[in-house]
């Protein structure tokens, strides 16, 4: 049944319509490697009778000859989407038992699909964290390894359950969401592809807000025509989002025709920045040698004020985390810790209920928004924050993509950088420009680190031009000729 | 100004006063969720997710209430923004699901504007209006059902406010309490909130300062939510007078938010200054700027009914009426139209009469609102025709009036019934003045001899002979002939 497993998204759909397999054998597959992958601590929520119900369903539609996009195929969800009547836990202690009584709408679509639910996946608390570690439910330990090493790593974050699932073929693909880079930089980690599409691609309506005008849902799979597949079914204007856009999505799936003659490639030079390893600066330079190879052009661009990205970042998405989770109060819903008055009751809640990276970040939050300091931090950040997304404007005049690393490094290990925020901020040091413009991005796996670890690249497009970053994504793929698989596939064979 | 001072130990004071309504748009759903407003449901039958707050909802702005809040605008002689940012303020409170209230504070839809006041003595003034924006309104806690616990019912939860702001233009209880009449009229007028301060959907917020005349703004105290316009006063009343006195100790007021205690005729601190909620405003992240169309207001503004100034304006000038009786007419639309419906076509003066007068003396003993007035406009429209053709005289209108409230039958059905017809028969009245005057010999003597005074008495005779239908000035130049005689 490994075999079954190790389809992609597209092969699997053929399969199940040329009937080699039916989606509920398909399913039972699934739920078996999910099984014996339990040491992985991928899942939150496992939801196998749920999962076979729909693959019967779908089995039946197939038969039909109906069905929709994704009939019959299992994937995993990260658990900050809202599934109706399945515990919703955003990776924290303070959801306790809530079981949503929606269905949010990216999910809704894939499920209209025909979309089969293995489960939900775990992730560092209201998706803040670059290593799944701040997770309530535990770290997940990334599928890779070093070939002889005995340490576990982290699969990044905050999409690590998403990451490590994919890449383990604990799902045929899944789905995360990217506030800073937590589809991307997970995705580069497990050597496979995230992307993360144009804010307001994607409805919000139903996710866990983390930054509201930061956060955007994506695909992780384990190629790019996967990811092409997800975001036909994921995209699309919803009217119950009002930061959604009333934008027709086009066909992904046809975008991907391989050819990029012609085509401008931004390489920004300040994202060469200290102290990278060397390994990440030649793979950079393959990237860009596969796509001149390919016809583009490489052009060498400024992004001048990407110093600024992280700690703008790290003003605005705490301050809107701060609003965000004021929610959390033991009133409504999830954990409730009482006590002697409404404010004791608000405490003790919050404490126990959250990490202490929420704690961090929430606290951050509160002060740049506090009186006295709003303009200094919050107002000022927000100006920047203008000004780096019109250096992307400037740099797309001249360019139709940008290609960067996805991350300054391979997977770490469990436990490193834990105790400075301040190094666990700079794995995103690439990924959170893109957030802070509202730009897509797509990680796609491009090498092997000299530990043995996968390396992304990342392709950065113009807003609303998923389709040219897709198919630039495609040429890298297929000139990376990326085909490592990680330890655990090894030892669970 | 000076009969506006208040008198305090040391001299007069006087009274500065800026006004804070909520008034509750009329709207079937709330302003960011598609839950119904009605009122008086069923606690938390009237929640959606997003109004309780839950994980992952988002709001979407309700068109309805945006355009209320710039027909509000429109009528309040206001600038409307075309476009507005709504924030977020956070606060923790238990009625309050989101942890933060959607509001607008930098940018809101509505800016400057005004209002003109009524006074009782027909004067008018103006008062500025600062702004008017949108905001969602919060649950309610209700401390009483349970020893130790607080529920909450979260049907208000998410219901659009809007926010009025007056200028501290106001010098006295009853200036506040004309503005409170005058902006809940003019609320009414457009259908933009029902007013209604027992339901709650109008409060107030009053901003109290005082200080010698011609002196800077003394420190304020905000007086929150008093729920009815007698209150607002004797709020008013009862602060100034507070302030006053520590003054006058030597002491200086402290700024801060206080409670009106209506049962003990007090304010009572609440918090200070510094115990103010940091509110951490920031724009909603959730939401665009709200974008409005040029087109969308003309509209908007080009569909406004005729405002109670106009209104008035158009009263004083078709009907000849006096300033203070087209102010009382005019305040509500259904009164307004009522008079217009009695006085087409008639004197108008007497139409006004009838309607601020007698009428008005009904239903306020009943109790009840001009819509459920025992007469109709028609039927007090006949019986003004009545005296006009001189069917009955204006004395007998009034017992035919309560007949007519009494039975609701049509006017001339009672006169008829009743034999109220004038007597206008020259021979009929000629004959009860010599019945009259054959019996009270002795008086028509002594008037004969100069005692005038003694016509009055002959009249009533005369009246009540006929029971009282003679045509009073018939009567009067027969009578008068006749003791001439």
């Amino acid at each position: 049944m490994a075999a079954l497993t190790d389809l992609t998204l597209a092969s699997a759909r053929d399969g199940l319509q040329s009937r080699e397999f039916s989606a509920v054998e398909l399913t039972r597959a699934h739920i078996a490697a999910i099984e014996a992958a339990r040491p992985l601590n991928a899942f939150i929520t496992e939801t196998p009778e749920h999962a076979l119900a729909q693959a019967a369903v779908s089995d039946a539609k197939l038969a039909k000859g109906a069905g929709g996009a994704l009939e019959g195929l299992p994937i995993g969800i990260k658990d900050l989407f809202c599934t109706k009547g399945i515990l919703t836990t955003a990776g924290s202690h303070i959801l306790d038992g809530f079981k949503p009584p929606y269905e949010s709408t990216v999910t809704a679509k894939l499920w209209d699909a025909g979309a089969v639910c293995l489960g939900k996946l775990n992730l560092d608390e209201f998706a803040m964290g670059s290593s799944n570690m701040t997770s309530y439910y535990g770290p997940v330990i990334n599928p890779w390894s070093q070939p002889g090493g005995n340490r576990k790593l982290v699969p990044g974050g905050s999409s690590g359950g998403s990451a490590a699932a994919t890449a383990a073929r604990l799902a045929l693909a899944t789905i995360g969401t990217d506030t800073g880079g937590s589809i991307r930089q997970p995705a580069g980690f497990c050597g496979i592809v995230g992307a993360k599409p144009t804010y307001g691609r994607c409805s919000r309506w139903g996710i866990v807000a983390f930054a509201s005008s930061l956060d955007q849902a994506g695909p992780m799979t384990r190629n790019v025509r996967d990811a092409a597949l997800m975001l036909n079914v994921m995209c699309g204007h919803d009217p119950k989002d009002s930061t959604s856009a009333p934008i027709p999505v086009p066909d992904f799936e046809a975008a991907l025709t391989g050819d990029i003659r012609g085509l401008r490639i931004g390489i920004p030079r300040e994202y060469r920045v200290d102290n990278m390893p060397a390994e990440i600066d030649a793979l950079w330079q393959r990237g860009i040698d596969w796509l001149k190879a390919a016809g583009a052009e490489p052009v060498d661009i400024s992004l001048k004020l990407t110093k600024y990205a992280l700690p703008t970042y790290y003003i605005i998405a705490p301050a809107e985390a701060s609003s965000n989770l004021a929610r959390y109060d033991g009133a409504r819903f999830g954990l409730r810790v009482p006590g002697g008055s409404l404010s004791e009751m608000y405490e003790n809640t919050r404490a126990e209920g959250f990490g202490a990276e929420v704690r961090r970040r929430v606290l951050i939050g509160t002060y740049v928004l506090s009186h006295g300091y709003y303009d200094a931090y919050y107002l000022k950040a927000q100006r920047i924050r203008t000004l780096i997304a019109r250096d992307f404007d400037e740099a797309f005049r001249t360019v139709d993509a940008i290609l960067t690393p996805t991350a300054p490094s391979a997977a770490f290990a469990i436990g490193e950088k834990m105790d400075d925020p301040l190094a666990m901020y700079l794995n995103d040091v690439f990924t959170v420009p893109v957030n802070l413009a509202g730009l897509p991005g797509i990680s796609v796996p491009a090498g092997l680190s000299a530990d043995g670890l996968p390396l992304g690249l990342q392709v950065i497009g113009r807003a609303f031009d998923e389709a040219t970053m897709l198919r630039i994504a495609g040429v890298l793929e297929t000139a990376a000729g990326f085909v490592a698989k990680p330890a655990y596939l090894g030892e669970a064979a | 100004m000076s009969d506006l001072l208040m008198e305090g130990r040391t001299g007069k004071w006087e009274i500065v006063l800026g006004l804070e309504v909520h008034a509750q748009v009329i709207s079937k759903a709330k302003l960011f969720s598609g839950a119904a407003t009605e009122f008086g449901a069923e606690p938390n039958s009237q929640v959606s997710p997003i109004d309780a707050g839950l994980p992952g909802m988002l709001p979407v702005i309700n068109r309805r209430c945006v355009e209320q809040a710039v027909r509000t605008g429109l009528g309040l002689e206001a600038e409307i923004n075309l476009v507005s940012v709504f924030d977020r303020k956070n606060y923790f409170y238990a009625d309050l699901p989101q942890g933060y209230q959607i509001s607008q504070f930098t940018r809101p839809i509505v800016g400057k504007g005004k209002i003109r006041l009524d006074m009782p003595d027909g004067s008018t003034r103006e008062v500025g209006i600062t702004r008017l924006h949108l905001e969602q309104d919060a649950g309610k806690s209700l401390h009483d059902q349970h020893p130790s616990l607080s529920y909450i019912d979260l049907n208000r939860s998410g219901v659009a406010l809007m926010e009025i702001v007056s200028e501290p233009d106001m010098r006295s209880g009853e200036e506040a309490g004309a503005y409170l009449r005058k902006l809940r009229s003019i609320l009414r007028y457009l259908g933009t909130c029902d007013g209604n301060m027992e339901e709650g959907s109008m409060r107030c917020d009053v901003n109290v300062s005082v200080r010698r005349p011609g002196d800077p703004l003394g420190t304020r105290c905000e007086v929150k939510n008093v729920n009815s316009i007698r209150f607002v006063m004797q709020a008013i009343e009862v602060e100034a007078r507070r302030q006053i006195e520590i003054i006058e100790d030597g002491g200086t007021i402290r700024q801060e938010t206080r409670l009106y205690d209506p049962n003990r005729g007090e304010t009572r601190s609440m918090r200070s200054k510094e115990d103010a909620h940091d509110y951490r405003y920031f724009p909603d992240p959730d939401l665009l700027p709200l974008v409005l169309d040029q087109a969308l207001v003309d509209g908007i503004k080009s569909a406004l009914p005729e405002l109670p100034d106009a209104k008035k304006a158009r009263f004083i000038a078709d009907y000849k009426l006096s300033p203070y009786d087209a102010g009382v007419l005019v305040a509500e639309q259904n009164i307004a139209t009522f008079f217009e419906a009695v006085a087409k076509g008639r004197d108008a003066k007497a139409a006004a009469n009838w309607v601020t007068g007698d009428l008005f003396g009904v239903l306020n003993k009943r109790g009840v609102g001009i819509e459920e007035s025992p007469v109709s406009a028609a039927a007090l429209g006949e019986l003004v025709d009545l005296i006009a053709d001189s069917t009955i005289s204006g004395k007998i209108a009034k017992d035919v009036f309560a007949e007519m409230v009494e039975s609701g039958q049509a006017p001339a059905t009672i006169v008829e019934a009743k034999g109220w017809r004038q007597v206008t028969d020259t021979g009929a009245i000629e004959a009860a003045i010599d019945a009259v005057l054959a019996a009270q010999e002795a008086k028509v003597a002594e008037y004969r001899s100069g005692k005038d005074k003694l016509f009055g008495f002959f009249v009533g005779q005369v009246m009540k002979a006929t029971e009282g239908k003679a045509n009073p000035a018939l009567l009067n130049d027969l009578l008068r002939q006749k003791l001439a005689g």
